[in-house]
């Protein structure tokens, strides 16, 4: 079974990045006319029969793209089950997995936020090279044989505390891709057409994106926040206290206050959307130097990552 | 003069209470703090790793300094890091105060009345049946749960109704959980201790709760050394399994805790703490403690047990044994200060097939080794210097005043070598130890109730919609107009779906209208 996992991945990066070509083609010979039309309409509700014309080569393949991503995502939820059968628990003991979960949740978000705004298909290029990253990078160099969990580990609070980890981890990765594209875009209307300006001649307006970004943070800060309070308890019942700054706990803490911060600003008139938008993506730098800085370098009870 | 000075003193306290209370100083106020946390996370932390401070400190002679004085060893407990999060405190307090009476005031308040231009509003609509009148405007918005007010103003009838008061609510409720929180650490803090002991089995190594008797201990500014609960811990076994490549699965310490006089048999396992009346006892390691018997020249024995502290996750393990009182004449009771005896040992509980490696493979005593270098002559104890119970004095080792004593010995348990000067040495076998972190804060549930309801308020307010609704019911038209009071992208499909149900004068007239 954990063999079948680990060829199952394979399959999950090989579907992810045939995806990642689909859109390519899109992006690179999609019609401009298409573009200019959705653009114009943007800042309302968007109608449904604003689809750009099927007729179009590149936006058929593009639309093969958004079905290789879903039998990506498949094979991506067959990776995680046939190990956590292998493995006998929870898919998440390790970092390897952690990775994998945090980026299946990733792609959900994403499929969702592209059946709300379907003329963002396209940017399913950046996303699926993310993915496709994210999990080459875990199959490569943070690869555990499934096993048993440590001790330290025996206890559902992993299931509760690390599944809202990955949950608000996977929701903040899309929040991040709308803050960034929040910023290119304005860069755009101020003018700007250089890379990565440039990109944003197909986007909805600065303000549908900052609407959708401040969405998804609001969205997944109570969950990031509920993700905290367990550790915070269970760290209690491991480790005698609930909070002692532990580097993995001092991330989560900034993390969380430069999110806090972001929400703030959001709801200050005075400052700049542009603001609150680099806000956020100093918020998901945080919660990556979290993830991969705090698990490998630093020393820290949260030494999970299972790398020797 | 005098009394200028004090209206520009009280103008400038003024301004500066208004600066501080403002939401910019509070963002700014918040990124400081994140920023100000990192440096615990990159430099070694006193109350983490005091080890790894010395050490940090002796390999970083110029900066080291430095940063200790500035409080980057503690930066928890720094005055700048402290200093920062009662600023954002002391401007919460002075944000929430102004804006929970004036929520108060919105929630006894009835809604205001109409604007006077109802189309100028983000939406509106005109040309709705009046049928009914103004009664059945209330009561379909009283049925969407809005608070409704009808006035008869010169103009015509206006209803002016409200909704979402929740999510003040919930903001509120949310920042002053922030502040309970901050209670419930101090609380801690104050009347807080805790205890971490090493703890070997045995009946001769049982050990109460008294400051004493831990190797590292905090309590808190309020406790004293009295108000620790008095009990006793004795650790009667401890078991662990293994998978093939090491990798531990379970740990398990049989205890037996005596409290109020009676004994009872307990089991404490990690993430399962003994909860005990007024203190819990955490798991935190294990190890092995090695029991060795000396017998010295006038044939006199001594059984010492030491823990050994593992240096990998196998359980390879180091440590030292000691016979201060070796070689005393039992008839003239003359102390041998040149013939005090000690041991520096590497304990192996499975040994490699390949002999030259001195790490062990699995952490079962599958084919346990000890290595023993014994050393004589003086152990420096009388010097009065503090010392480590886990190492040879090394200024005595490099003064030449104990130096090694024959070869090294590798011996199984139940061993017994014997040292050039014809006395032995046996090996008589191992205990298990453990390590316990005994801990009491009363804090604890002030801290968990502070968060659930933060995380309550959290939820209320981010989901929360402030909104308003009028109507103006004229002779010539019934006209309506909504105001969304926080973001709330739907408020347009709200609007139209109330408008809709009270339905349209005519046909042709009903038109709503977003701006």
């Amino acid at each position: 079974m954990g063999a079948l996992s680990n060829q199952l991945l394979v399959v999950t990066i090989l579907l992810y990045v045939f995806a990642m070509l689909c859109y390519a083609i899109e992006f690179a010979f999609g019609h401009r006319s298409v573009v200019a039309k959705v653009a114009v309409t943007v800042g309302a509700p968007l109608p449904s029969d604003v689809s750009p014309p099927l007729s179009a080569l590149p936006t058929r393949v593009g639309a093969v793209g958004v079905g290789l991503t879903g039998l990506g995502l498949a094979a991506h939820v067959a990776t995680l089950v046939t190990r956590g059968i292998a493995a006998g628990r929870v898919p998440w003991g390790n970092m390897y997995e952690f990775v994998i979960a945090v980026s299946l949740v990733g792609t959900v978000a994403w499929l969702i936020v592209l059946s709300r705004f379907p003329q963002l298909r396209h940017l399913g290029l950046f996303v699926s090279l993310v993915t496709a990253l994210l999990l080459a990078i875990a199959g490569m160099s943070l690869y555990t044989p499934a096993g048993p969990l440590v001790p330290a580990l025996h206890s559902y609070w992993l299931v509760i505390h690390v599944t809202a980890a990955i949950t608000a981890s996977g929701i903040l990765l899309v929040g991040f891709v709308a803050a960034v594209l929040h910023l290119i875009r304005i860069g755009y209307d101020k003018g700007s057409r250089r890379f990565p300006y440039g990109l944003a001649q197909r986007l909805p307006a600065a303000e549908t994106i900052e609407r959708l970004t401040f969405r998804v943070h609001a969205f997944a800060f109570p969950i990031w926040t509920f993700a905290i309070m367990c550790g915070a308890i269970w760290a209690e019942a491991a480790w005698g206290r609930y909070w002692g700054w532990d580097p993995k706990e001092t991330w989560s803490f900034v993390a969380w206050v430069v999110y806090a911060c972001y929400l703030h600003a959001r709801s200050t008139p005075s400052v700049s959307r542009r603001i609150t938008s680099w806000i956020a993506v100093a918020g998901w730098v945080a919660m990556l130097i979290n993830l991969y800085g705090v698990n490998i370098f630093a020393s820290s009870f949260h030494s999970y990552s299972g790398l020797k | 003069m005098v009394r200028r000075l004090v209206l520009e003193a009280v103008a400038l306290a003024r301004r500066s209470w208004r600066q501080l209370t403002s939401m910019r100083t509070a963002l700014v106020l918040l990124l400081l703090l994140a920023v100000a946390a990192i440096p615990g996370s990159v430099l070694p932390q006193r109350n983490v790793a005091q080890e790894k401070v010395t050490t940090y400190l002796s390999t970083h002679p110029r900066s080291g300094p430095w940063l200790n004085k500035f409080g980057f060893f503690d930066v928890y407990a720094s005055p700048w890091f402290s200093a920062i999060y009662l600023l954002l405190f002391l401007s919460l307090v002075g944000c929430l105060i102004p804006r929970l009476r004036s929520h108060v005031t919105a929630l006894l308040r009835v809604p205001p009345d109409a604007p006077k231009n109802l189309d100028r509003l983000p939406v509106s609509a005109q040309g709705l049946s009046r049928e009914g009148g103004a009664e059945r405007l209330r009561s379909i918005l009283k049925a969407r749960r809005f608070r409704v007010v009808v006035r008869e103003q010169p103009d015509g009838i206006t209803v002016s109704a409200e909704k979402g008061y929740l999510k003040e609510t919930g903001n509120l409720l949310f920042h002053f959980a922030l502040l309970t929180l901050l209670i419930g650490v101090a609380l801690g803090s104050w009347w807080g201790w805790h205890g971490n002991r090493l703890l070997v089995a045995g009946a001769d190594q049982a050990f109460c709760n008294s400051l004493q008797q831990y190797d590292e201990h905090g309590l808190g500014a309020r406790v004293g050394d009295d108000d620790l609960p008095p009990f006793c811990l004795r650790l009667d076994g401890f078991s662990a399994s293994y998978l093939d490549n090491g990798q531990p699965t379970k740990y398990d310490a049989h205890v037996t805790v005596k409290d109020h006089g009676r004994s009872t048999p307990r089991e404490l396992e990690v993430n399962d703490p003994l909860r005990l009346d007024g203190s819990s006892v955490y798991l935190l390691g294990h190890g092995y403690a090695l029991v060795l018997k000396y017998t010295d020249k006038y044939g006199q024995s001594q059984t010492t047990v030491v823990p050994f502290l593992n240096t990998d996750n196998l359980l390879s393990s180091e440590g030292v044994a000691t016979f201060p009182d070796a070689n005393i004449n039992p008839t003239t009771r003359q102390r041998d200060e040149k013939s005090e005896i000690g041991f520096r040992g590497v304990y192996l509980p499975t040994i490699s097939s390949d002999t030259s490696v001195r790490t062990s493979t699995y952490p079962e005593e599958r084919d346990p080794r000890l290595f023993l270098q014994p050393y004589r002559g003086e152990l420096g104890y009388d010097a009065g210097a503090a010392l480590n119970v886990y190492t040879l004095d090394p200024r005595q080792i490099a003064a030449g005043r104990l130096v090694t004593f024959g070869p090294q010995l590798a011996m199984r348990p139940g061993d017994t070598k014997t040292l050039p000067d014809g006395t032995t040495v046996q090996f008589v076998g191992t205990r298990p130890w453990v390590t316990l972190s005994i801990r009491h804060d009363p804090g604890e549930k002030v801290v968990l109730s502070g968060a659930v309801a933060l995380l309550l308020g959290l939820l209320v307010s981010l989901t929360g919609k402030r909104r308003r609704i009028w109507f103006r019911i004229t002779d010539d038209d019934v006209t309506a107009g909504g105001l969304p009071r926080s973001d709330y992208p739907g408020f347009a499909a709200e609007f139209d779906e109330v408008v809709r149900s009270i339905g349209k004068a005519e046909p042709a007239l009903v038109s709503i209208e977003e701006r």
